[in-house]
């Protein structure tokens, strides 16, 4: 296989040094860009600046090398695998690295980058370049000491040797590598020869964590902080008409109550607004009533004891409703295509055999279990904004247009995140926090109860596939696919996703209903659902074409390699041996009498992942028990880390394909709290057994790949034991008991 | 308002608060232990387990009215100095993904292991069950809890 991983770069660029004045070297840089020309990094570190860089390295006069790095941490580990991929170019031992969050209270803190599934994909280079680069000039640095060629010496785990067998430790030469210039080019290490990557680094936040720190944005607090509660319309549609506060005013521990929402109205309609974002003021269009005070819980009862009237401003929606022009759009003709090869009409009417599935999926939400917050604190001088939020950027160029500030005086700090799941991708809260903080003019917390967070949040959009496939001679020949969604349609290259390029007459299409009801990304967008259809609906035609599901799958794949469509970017060799691992390590078709087993494959995040599901038929329901999980995602990183995000991708996927159920009823949530809102549970899990298709390709997204094959292979396990055809999620609203008549 | 006298994680305090404040938010706000999570607020996802005389406890929905005198421990109150076997099995297994639920399940575990030393693999599907973790980090934190289990036996 081609090793594309030894490059050799010559990029000035991307990174600064300077020498500490305590001793020792400072690197800054970027993970994706180049920074200014005019950037320096300090000299001192407790005055790190992260506008001009977004991570340091410290190289300490005993070799210690320190990172430090904003970078937020969602949950799917970058904070630790990207260090690692430093530290291996680097050429240190791991023991002798530390990761330090940089200071938040520090001016100018932005420019950060937002975690996801493409953090450790785009930064690969960055970081790898960063490491070769500091390594290269700690080795000059050395060269110069011994008066030799830089060409003869050579580092490795912190200690620089030259020809004549004498050694400098990185720490010995660190004052004087700080006075070089930056090398223009350096050489990347072989994939054979890393000594970090691929070996297991825990969590390097675990000491933290596991003792209860205070890492996360519920958590910051700053002297003579107050707390806010935002009372919001209890549907979309609805907006405020009038309040009464007296009784929350009588409370002792209610400083004020308030109203905000002019600010963003205004915002709203001004020309420049992009509707595309229109997400991002959630209900604009009302006046919101905020409660301050001085505790949580004075803020929370004070809640509880407004009295406010509401009027429907537009429609009060219902999922009876949503359900009816869904499936009007998919009935209908004004689809836009997305994909079309061949022609499919005419591969149906030949078809010896049709096979016809509609599939459904409510909406869904986010459920961080760390409810949204955020810290405000405005003043004449500036704007300081503290939580968690995936896209900090954003978040200080609407704050400032909301508050009509320079971009330059709002600082927007990231704190940990207690999950993420695409909900903190949007930042309506922040926006809330910012325009409480003007008016009351004190540092201010925002709240959300597990209520507000399910009410009136950002959702998953409902959505509804119908797939028709045409057989001949027991072999697919055509395939078409209409979505019907609410508000937005599957986005860039997933109408190219498979099955495109393997049937010859194939077609995508797409419709969209628009609600205002908010909706957005939720953990592998539209994937997650899509996935689930086709990959049952691909059992069925199995059936139909009398050949095994995971051959019918290798069948198709065939036809795909050596494709030259380069909208195709799927690997067919990449995807059949994922799934001939996940056979193999299954025991697919060959396992313990009462074992039923159910496949799926998916490509998604440039990471291809093929899942076996395991259940057992319990008082005639299923219980999953096991899956087996075959993933190729280029290098693997860090196992742990990696396998951890499988498993939770993986029982992430059963989970919201068994119980994820979400309803409106007049544009009002139907379920708020976890009493009724079914999250999966330890009691419901399977032990996921995770293996990895060896590879020294570039790495590529873990945190969300998991999850789409999980529904259909699932879906899958239950028709092999019961035959029942699942078709709408959640599965548990429509599972019929095996003992109730349905075959063996 | 009223004044409760409770000792948390061995020290005697006493906080001065409406009698309906849940323990929680008395640890977060007043005692600034912000190791205690808030998740629900109806004592149904466990992230504000406490140990209330040893007992894994919602700290969300217990008034401090019914604490008078009190015994609570909290995940900053678990140890002195070194770790609990159930922290370090844990960090062993590297369990957690975002850690917003950890602490909470750290304290059940805790708790469930001082009653049952030799759980089965039932009995710990069983004593985790109230606890959610969104990431589901399930599989870790079973196998986490079997070998805190063996630690200390």
């Amino acid at each position: 296989m081609e090793n594309k991983n030894k490059l050799t770069f010559s990029r000035r660029n991307f990174l600064r040094t300077s020498a500490l004045a305590s001793g020792g070297l400072l690197i800054g840089f970027n993970f994706l860009t180049s920074c200014a020309e005019t950037a320096t990094p300090p000299v001192d570190v407790s005055k790190l600046n992260f506008k001009d860089f977004n991570a340091f390295i410290k190289i300490a006069e005993n070799g210690y090398v320190t990172i430090f790095s904003p970078n937020p941490e969602i949950g799917q580990g970058v904070k630790t695998s990207m260090p690692m991929i430093i530290a291996e170019e680097l050429d240190v031992p791991w023991e002798h690295i530390s990761v330090a969050q940089g200071n938040l209270d520090t001016e100018n803190f932005s420019r950060q980058v937002a975690g996801g599934s493409q953090s450790i994909r785009f930064g690969w280079d960055a970081l790898r370049q960063t490491g070769a680069t500091a390594k290269q000039m700690l080795i000059n640095a050395a060269a110069i000491k011994w008066n030799v060629d830089a060409s003869s010496c050579t580092a490795s785990a912190g200690i620089i040797k030259n020809a004549n067998g004498e050694t400098l430790g990185y720490g010995d030469v660190v004052n004087e590598a700080a006075h070089l210039e930056v090398p223009e080019n350096v050489t990347l290490k072989d994939t054979k020869d890393y000594k970090i990557i691929g070996k297991d680094a825990i969590n390097v936040d675990i000491d933290d964590i596991i003792t209860g720190k205070p890492l996360f944005g519920l958590d910051y607090k700053v002297d003579g902080m107050l707390y806010a509660s935002v009372l919001r319309p209890p549907a979309f549609g609805q907006v405020l008409e009038s309040y009464d506060a007296t009784e929350a005013k009588a409370l002792p521990g209610v400083i004020d109550v308030i109203t905000i929402g002019e600010k963003a109205r205004k915002y709203l309609n001004q020309e420049s607004f992009d509707p595309s974002a229109h997400w991002s003021v959630r209900l604009s269009k009302t006046d919101k009533v905020v409660v301050i005070g001085k505790t949580t819980w004075d803020v929370i009862k004070g809640k509880k004891a407004l009295k406010a009237k509401w009027k429907n401003e537009s429609s009060t929606e219902n999922t009876e409703k949503h359900d009816e022009e869904l499936l009007k759009i998919l009935d209908g003709k004004n689809l836009d295509i997305r994909r079309e090869d061949g022609n499919v009409k005419k591969a149906l009417a030949e078809a010896d055999k049709v096979l016809e599935r509609t599939y459904e999926s409510p909406f869904l939400p986010h459920n961080c279990m760390e409810p949204m917050n955020f810290f405000a604190d405005v003043t004449n001088e500036k704007v300081h904004l503290v939580g968690p939020v995936q896209t900090p950027e954003a978040a200080a160029k609407v704050v400032a247009s909301l508050l009509n500030r320079n971009l330059e005086d709002v600082h927007v700090d990231m704190t940990r995140m207690g999950g993420g799941f695409g909900r903190r991708l949007y930042g309506d809260f922040v926006y809330e926090a910012a325009e409480i903080a003007n008016v009351i003019k004190k540092p201010v917390k925002l709240i959300s109860t597990r209520e507000d967070d399910m009410s009136l949040g950002v959702y998953r959009p409902a959505i509804k596939y119908r797939i028709a496939a045409s057989i001949k001679d027991k072999k697919v020949t055509g395939y078409h696919l209409k979505e019907a969604a609410i508000n937005s349609n599957m986005y860039g290259l997933i109408p190219h996703f498979f099955p495109a390029g393997a049937i010859k007459n194939y077609k995508v299409e797409s419709g969209n209903y628009q609600s205002n009801i908010t909706t957005g990304a939720w953990r592998a967008p539209y994937t997650n659902f899509l996935a689930f259809a086709e990959q049952s609906f691909f059992d069925e035609l199995a059936e139909l074409c009398e050949i095994d599901p995971i051959q019918l799958r290798l069948d198709l794949l065939d036809k795909v390699i050596d494709g030259e469509d380069p909208n195709i970017q799927y690997s067919a060799k990449r995807m059949i041996d994922a799934i001939k691992l996940a056979a193999e390590k299954s025991n697919w078709r060959n396992t313990k009498e009462g074992v039923h087993q159910g496949f799926a494959a998916y490509y998604s995040h440039n990471t291809h992942v093929a899942e076996v599901v395991d259940i057992v038929l319990k008082n005639g329901l299923p219980m999953v028990e096991k899956v087996t999980v075959a993933v190729d995602c280029g290098i693997v990183v860090n196992p742990t880390g990696a396998k951890n995000q499988i498993e939770g991708g993986v029982i992430d996927g059963i989970g919201h394909a068994m119980y994820g159920d979400f309803s409106f009823k007049d544009g009002a949530p139907q379920d708020v709290n976890f009493n009724t809102y079914h999250l999966i549970r330890m009691k419901e899990t399977p032990i996921v057994d995770t293996y990895f298709v060896e590879s020294d390709l570039s790495p590529t997204g873990l945190g969300e790949p998991g999850l789409p094959p999980a529904g259909g292979a699932l879906a899958n396990a239950i028709k092999a034991a019961t035959g029942q055809i699942l078709t709408k999620q959640p599965f548990v609203k429509s599972l019929i008991k095996h003992d109730e008549g349905l075959k063996v | 308002m009223a004044s409760y006298n409770l000792k948390i994680n061995g020290k005697a305090v006493t906080v001065t608060l409406d009698e309906d404040t849940p323990l929680l938010w008395v640890l977060r706000d007043e005692l600034n232990l912000m190791g205690t999570k808030f998740g629900c607020g109806i004592a149904q996802c466990g992230a504000c387990t406490v140990h209330l005389d040893g007992t894994a406890v919602r700290s969300c929905s217990i008034p401090i009215a019914s604490l008078e005198g009190a015994n609570i421990t909290t995940i900053e109150g678990l140890e002195d100095e070194k770790l609990h076997p159930v922290q370090e099995a844990w960090k062993e297994l590297d369990v957690p993904q975002c850690g917003y639920c950890q602490a909470g399940q750290i304290m059940t575990a805790t708790s469930f292991l001082s009653q049952n030393p030799n759980p089965n693999n039932k009995d710990i599907r069983n004593a985790m069950n109230g606890n959610l973790c969104r990431c589901a980090s399930y599989n870790r934190i079973e196998k986490a809890v079997a070998l805190a289990a063996k630690k200390m036996s």
